[in-house]
């Protein structure tokens, strides 16, 4: 088998996997890349909006304090303070960095990085390139990688010497030497042959799941691998029951049912209007956000150009307040023709504006649905977009709970809590990346000896059984049976006896799983691919599932029919998924989230606080207050 | 709404392979790739293709329909007669490794061979001061989503495998381009442009402008005042070392 060594492996190469690698170069360690896809090709390239850093740019009250609270506010206070702290933080740096990289931003006046307005951040704060800033993120971390390897070349003679991609690559286990990570088993998808990696550190970046929903904006990458990876590897996955429907996915054709329409089409100015042309969304300002959005068609207008005296308009909520009110009007038989709603950015802005700063999703909806935004509306509904959930990691460093396996991006949990905010995600990737990249690298330095790889033989056997099994299962249809199970029973409005349902379900389909054959050779074969990734879709999705049912309340990404109501109680536990080695006995334990530090928990009014605290922490705060 | 069509996919691999005759459904507003997909699920689970987004962002999917290259995902079916037989090929330009899917490892490798940002040294992160109108030049390049469609269809390369060592390819003269007109770029690339990645090869054909499904006027914008600057340079070295400075300095 082919085999290499390296100090840090990291699983992924969108955005958090090439900041991770970056930093792992940077800080001297021999770095590999591995990616399922060719090099470039992330889902991060998906990201249209922007990413949220309080620059100051645009509005100069914006600071990290400000951004820290709207993201606090965003998760309904689940989030993991210190992550969410230091993201608010260090989200400029990450964004100026790029800038010297090679990083083209779209400019304001005065040549800065301009800003752009986004669903529940209080300043124009996403920094942005049209709505194609996630390409123009991973062009510009993609070309960093190849600028090093020049410098490596010069150095060295050889270009792969420090870092290295290994594209179109998969890797199916996490190595161990007892409790701590030892290297990664992979196949080759071009060749389907397997190979080694010895590293006493791994990074994992691999995104989300989303390819376990029928409707999502996921490509076909999200298939949830480094959760799995994780879980097998004895880490722990929190928040899994928290998954973000984004309000607004195209709804026709029903081939690219799903595909996103950025939020930014409502930072710029886009209404949603029922079949009845009513701009529903003034009716679903809950009361935690009524003080802060604005109750008549006429101030959300005025928002536009004086944010300073009006309050913004309902359809910049947070994005799990927007989706559910799109899922009650459709509900309520006030839907459009599809089956969605409208959107509505036609009769708000000049058609040449529209085309400069939405070019894409002009562009999209031309193509794919022969729609012309600037003169007609979009049909949107919601669409699985993000999970939330991951693995859960040491804020500071990436480090889960397995020596020597770390995670950035949307694989982690905690930043986020219960619901991220538009813009939050490209600089969590920047931001965590670095860290996770600094965290591995910090790590090696720090061992006495190199662990061994174990268990190949195993992963081996695993691998190839689909290919050794004739006449079993065909793959695709147990993956589109699961798809259906999680859009129908776990999807955006979930209740008790559904969710136990879809547990039945995923309990058969892992038996199906197990017999699935594979017809054909090991030569870049889509259907053995699908066999493989199989296995980490029904794991991710009973955790998804277990933790759903569990939590009885409503929080952000996870809406309980059965308990409508926000529970403080609830707010402090979170819910943490294990497993066995085999995949088997998924268990799912409460643990208590730590109270927020005192000078961070000041930085909100207690009238906030009371619509998330108990009693008891109420108590904390005004003794921390009091103290400062 | 549903139809039958008729399609041509090439099959192989190892070098070998022939075009193989399939009918598939088809459902109302689908794509090639649509198909593509519903030909792996219900007949031929091992056919590859590459694929990532579905929503013309990544440049995975490139492919050649009837002869034609495109984006598999954003090429819809009701652009073809329901009649039609729709021929689909691996890119012709790079090595077929099985099927749709074809070794481009000659791109990445070219990738390499430019020079990379080469920002003064003087100026700090967050310091950066451009004008919209000073970037918008560099923007349009940077649209590019690399489906190498615009390398597939040059005909310096195309039809000439022993180009391919001197010359870079309009995705990567594009780069140059996109890197000179940089507002904080200093690094000199007019003469290695012509010298060491072939830009002279290229005799203005647009081709590469006319598959470009992120619309760049890749020969227009890019290739053409790229090829001017060069010549200027050739005639007065400080005609451009007067622009550079004036150009940092406003």
């Amino acid at each position: 088998m082919e085999r290499h060594e390296y100090d840090v492996v990291v699983i992924g190469a969108g955005g958090a996997g090439l900041r991770a690698a970056i930093e792992a170069r940077q800080q001297g360690k021999r770095t590999a890349i591995v990616c399922k896809s060719l090099f470039g090709k992330a889902h991060t390239v998906m990201a249209e909006g922007g990413a949220a850093a309080a620059m100051g740019n645009v509005n100069p009250d914006d600071n990290w304090m400000v951004h820290f609270r709207d993201t606090m506010r965003g998760g309904k206070f689940l989030n993991n303070w210190r992550m969410a702290e230091l993201h608010a933080k260090e989200a400029p740096d990450r964004v100026w960095e790029l800038e010297a990289w090679g990083a083209l931003f779209d400019r304001t006046k005065d040549g800065k990085i301009s800003q752009r307005n986004f669903g529940g951040h209080e300043y124009p704060r996403l920094a942005h390139v049209g709505d194609r800033t996630g390409l123009e993120l991973i062009r510009t971390l993609q070309q960093r990688v190849v600028a090093l390897q020049q410098e490596d070349e010069k150095l060295h003679g050889d270009p792969e010497a420090y870092i290295k991609v290994f594209a179109e690559c998969t890797v199916t286990r996490l190595l161990k030497d007892g409790d701590a990570i030892s290297g990664a088993f992979a196949y080759w998808r071009e060749t389907g042959e397997f190979i080694v990696f010895d590293a006493p550190a791994v990074v994992l970046a691999t995104g989300g799941i989303g390819k376990s929903f029928v409707v999502t904006s996921n490509s076909w990458e999200y298939t949830g691998d480094g959760h799995a990876l994780a879980l097998l590897a004895g880490a722990k996955l929190i928040n899994m029951e928290f998954i973000q429907f984004h309000p607004t996915g195209m709804v026709w054709p029903p081939s690219v049912r799903g595909i996103l329409v950025t939020e930014s089409v409502r930072g710029d100015g886009g209404v949603l209007r029922n079949s009845e042309g009513r701009r529903f969304m003034f009716d679903y300002i809950p009361d935690v956000f009524k003080d802060k959005y604005a109750t008549t068609e006429e101030e959300g207008d005025r928002w536009y150009n004086d944010q300073a005296n009006n309050r913004r308009p309902p359809e910049l909520l947070p994005r799990d307040e927007v989706a559910r009110a799109i899922n009650a009007e459709v509900k309520a038989g006030r839907g459009s023709p599809q089956g969605g709603v409208f959107l509505d950015v036609s009769s708000r802005l000049p058609a040449a504006e529209i085309i400069r700063r939405l070019p894409s999703m002009h562009h999209q909806f031309k193509e794919l649905a022969d729609v012309d935004i600037t003169k007609e509306p979009m049909q949107v509904g919601p669409t699985c977009h993000y999970i939330m959930g991951g693995v859960e990691v040491d804020a500071d460093t990436g480090s889960s709970s397995v020596p020597g396996l770390f995670a950035a991006g949307e694989v982690s949990g905690g930043m986020h809590g219960s619901n991220r905010l538009g813009g939050n995600s490209l600089s969590d990737l920047l931001v965590f990346g670095r860290r996770a990249g600094a965290g591995a690298a910090a790590y090696v330095d720090g061992l006495a000896k190199r662990p061994a790889v174990t268990g190949l033989e195993e992963a081996r056997a695993e691998a190839l059984a689909p290919l050794e099994r004739t006449g079993g299962e065909n793959p695709y249809e147990v993956h589109h049976e699961l798809q259906r199970t999680m859009n129908d029973l776990v999807g955006i409005i979930r209740k008790a006896e559904e969710v136990s349902e879809a547990l039945q379900v995923i309990e058969k389909l892992k038996e199906r799983a197990k017999n699935t054959a594979s017809a054909g050779s090991r030569i870049y074969n889509p259907g053995w691919h699908l066999a493989i990734d199989l296995r980490n879709m029904l794991l991710v999705s009973e955790c998804v599932a277990r933790a759903a049912l569990l939590r009885e309340e409503s929080r952000g990404g996870h809406t309980r029919d059965d308990h409508p109501g926000m529970s403080p109680e609830w707010r402090r536990r979170l819910l943490v998924c294990a497993a066995q080695a085999d995949g088997s006995a998924v268990t799912v334990e409460e643990q208590v989230q730590p109270g927020m530090r005192a000078d961070l928990i000041s930085l909100f009014e207690r009238s906030e606080l009371e619509k998330y605290l108990t009693e008891d922490e109420l108590a904390d705060y005004d003794a921390a207050v009091k103290e400062s | 709404m549903g139809y039958k069509a008729k399609f041509r996919v090439w099959r192989g691999e190892g070098g070998e392979g022939r075009l193989e005759d399939f009918t598939v459904e088809v459902n109302e507003g689908e794509v090639v790739l649509d198909v593509i997909h519903r030909l792996q699920a219900t007949q031929a689970p091992d056919l590859a293709v590459r694929w990532n987004c579905k929503a013309g962002k990544c440049g995975s999917c490139s492919m050649e329909i009837n002869g034609r290259p495109r984006l598999g995902c954003m090429t819809r079916m009701s652009t073809f007669e329901e009649s039609e037989t729709i021929t689909v090929t691996p890119m012709r330009t790079f090595p077929v490794i099985k099927d749709l899917v074809t070794d481009v490892s000659f791109n990445y490798k070219k990738a390499r061979e430019i020079p990379s940002f080469t920002p003064p040294s003087d100026v700090k992160p967050g310091e950066y001061r451009m004008q919209q109108i000073d970037v918008e030049r560099s923007q349009e390049f940077r649209k590019c989503i690399e489906c190498f469609m615009c390398q597939n269809v040059c005909h310096v390369i195309r039809d000439h495998e022993e180009n391919k060592q001197s010359f870079a390819g309009p995705r990567f003269l594009m780069r140059i381009a996109e890197l000179d007109m940089h507002p904080y770029d200093v690094a000199d690339r007019k003469e290695s442009a012509q010298e060491e990645h072939g830009l002279g090869y290229c005799n203005i054909t647009k081709c590469c402008t006319e598959v470009c499904p992120e619309h760049i006027k890749i020969t227009d914008n890019a290739l053409i005042p790229m090829k001017e600057r060069v010549v200027d340079r050739k005639y007065d070295p400080l005609v451009w070392l007067g622009s550079k400075i004036f150009k940092r300095s406003s």
